[in-house]
């Protein structure tokens, strides 16, 4: 199984980049889940003001707002894409991630088991 | 109360395998410190739905192992007992009274699963002992999912567990990393068992039980670790790197009604690109080192061939067929040369292919497998010689053990060129 961990950091656009400790902790941490075999890819996302959001009115008409945006406690700020062996074992290490007061969701990625065996066979036969 | 188990049981998983190998450091005995271990888990079982999962669970689960087994151990030394038990005893007590775990640096703790993994597949024990106790002590795996993961039956995977614990301590298997040319000599034992794991889950087809498809997972992750251990080992990277690139392929290789597909008729558009970078990844890893690479890393190299084809038909044959050459070198065996007739094939036309299939046909690896009259038969089909093709094609439909497969080389032998 595979799992996303989305990391809120919860933090204003200038302390975005993490320096030091928290740097280091943060590395030591990713050094963990590449140990344990668990770490397939990660990656950090530059600042909510660089970045623009793309929406849809309803009939399918795009607009583009740039950032930053309003609820800036609601912004995603990485990710880590792990493999476990269960949900209770990515929730242990979401728990594990070195943060002060950030939020860590983790949800877990679609398998093509997961959908119905019609879908499953359509999707082999293509 | 079961989601506190489950949480425990998670905390357990991530935990056991450096848990197991630090008491092993201690006690030298995989078997004693495997019984340590698990009652740790009693009692954090016992506790932690009260308490909470404590903040360092793993510092906690080695203090309560060692606790608990000093504690019995004294409990036990009143006893009239034999004395070389009672000596015995006074020495573990000894070591695991000075021994330090918190003090135990990142790679003591490196060491000391690397130790773990080389005594589980040591070559004293058979592949099948090698393999459960591996899935037993690294992978956390119970005795029931490892019967599960294999078709066989509990008490069978259990006795092959108390055996080959008890093996390793009858032939007095010291608990070590080995250094140097035996270690060279023990890293293929290692290897093997990963990929007999990952190759049993990939065998497993689509929508069985779920312990069997996770053994993939299972092996990946022992690799990993591995690759981590023994960053020096171009092998490991290079079955890394084989591992990923096959599991990149996973959803691809059955169809719908649950047949397999070959790779060249695979949508290529379904193989996962972030497991064939990974794979990527780990062969640059392996070639980078001075050590060349050996068997996994070619076979790695030749699986990174096809991934780098966006169609079939941009398949590099010719580096696949000098791939394989140097594969036969290192490794001689009739199947590798098989493939190598198949390549070259692709990369020159038929002729060298089947001059190859010639030299090797008289093998008795070969005789009555089905895959030489098969091979050949697709390489005199490719020649536009359809009769001979097809009596080859029902030569290889009578060997074949596989029914789908007998059905599919009869359709052949019937309408050659079909």
């Amino acid at each position: 199984m595979r799992f996303m961990m989305l990391m809120y950091p919860q933090i204003e656009e200038t302390e975005w980049e993490p320096k030091g400790e928290a740097f280091e902790a943060m590395g030591r941490y990713n050094d963990e889940l590449q140990k344990a075999g668990m770490l397939l890819s990660l990656d950090g996302l530059r600042p909510p003001s660089e970045g623009a959001s793309v929406s849809f009115d309803g009939e399918g008409r795009a607009t583009v707002t740039d950032g930053p945006f309003a609820e800036t406690k609601e912004v995603v700020g990485g990710y880590w894409l792990i493999q476990a062996r269960s949900k209770e074992e990515a929730l242990e290490w979401a728990s594990r991630v070195p943060g002060e007061s950030c939020r860590v969701e983790v949800r877990q990625i679609f398998e093509l088991e997961d959908f119905p065996q019609e879908i499953q066979d359509a999707y082999q036969g293509s | 109360m079961a989601e506190a188990t489950r949480a425990i049981e998670a905390v357990w998983r991530i935990e056991s395998a450096r848990l197991i190998a630090g008491l092993a450091r201690m006690v030298r005995d995989v078997g004693l410190a495997e019984d340590m271990a698990q009652d740790a888990l009693v009692a954090a079982l016992e506790k932690w739905p009260e308490t909470g999962v404590p903040e360092n669970p793993g510092a906690w689960l080695m203090a309560t192992a060692k606790n608990r087994a000093i504690d019995r151990m004294r409990r036990e030394k009143t006893y009239e007992r034999k004395r070389e038990e009672v000596a015995h005893d006074t020495g573990l007590l000894f070591a695991l009274e000075r021994s330090d775990f918190e003090a135990a640096a990142d790679d003591e703790i490196g060491d000391d699963l690397l130790a773990l993994i080389f005594t589980c597949c040591h070559p004293v024990l058979s592949r099948e002992a090698r393999v459960a106790l591996t899935l037993r002590l690294l992978g956390g795996l119970t005795t029931a999912e490892i019967a599960r993961a294999f078709l066989a039956s509990e008490s069978t995977v259990a006795q092959r567990l108390v055996r080959a614990k008890k093996t390793l301590r009858e032939a007095k298997v010291p608990f070590e990393v080995p250094r140097g040319a035996e270690l060279d000599e023990r890293l293929p034992s290692v290897l093997e068992v990963i990929y007999l794991v990952f190759n049993e889950g990939y065998a497993a087809s689509a929508g069985e039980d779920w312990v069997r498809a996770d053994l993939c997972e299972e092996a990946l992750r022992l690799g990993r670790i591995l690759a981590e251990l023994a960053p020096g080992e171009p092998e490991v990277h290079g079955l890394v790197a084989l591992i990923e690139i096959q599991a990149s392929r996973l959803r691809a290789r059955r169809g719908p009604g649950g047949e397999p597909v070959l790779l060249l008729e695979q949508n290529r558009g379904h193989w996962d690109p972030l497991l064939i970078v990974r794979g990527r990844r780990a062969l640059e890893r392996a070639e980078a080192l001075p050590k060349p690479i050996g068997p996994y890393g070619l076979q790695a190299a030749i699986a990174a061939c096809h991934a780098a084809a966006i169609r079939a038909e941009e398949t590099d044959w010719v580096r696949i067929a000098a791939l394989y050459e140097t594969l036969a070198q290192i490794q001689p065996s009739p199947i590798v040369e098989l493939n190598r007739a198949v390549a070259l094939s692709m990369a020159f036309g038929p002729e060298p292919g089947l001059d190859l299939i010639a030299e090797i046909e008289d093998d008795p690896a070969l005789t009555n497998h089905h895959l030489l009259p098969s091979v050949r038969g697709d390489l005199l089909e490719k020649a536009g010689r359809q009769e001979e093709a097809a009596s080859e094609f029902k030569r290889a439909a009578e060997l074949t053990a596989n029914d789908r497969e007998r059905e599919l080389l009869l359709k052949r032998s019937r309408q050659p060129g079909a």
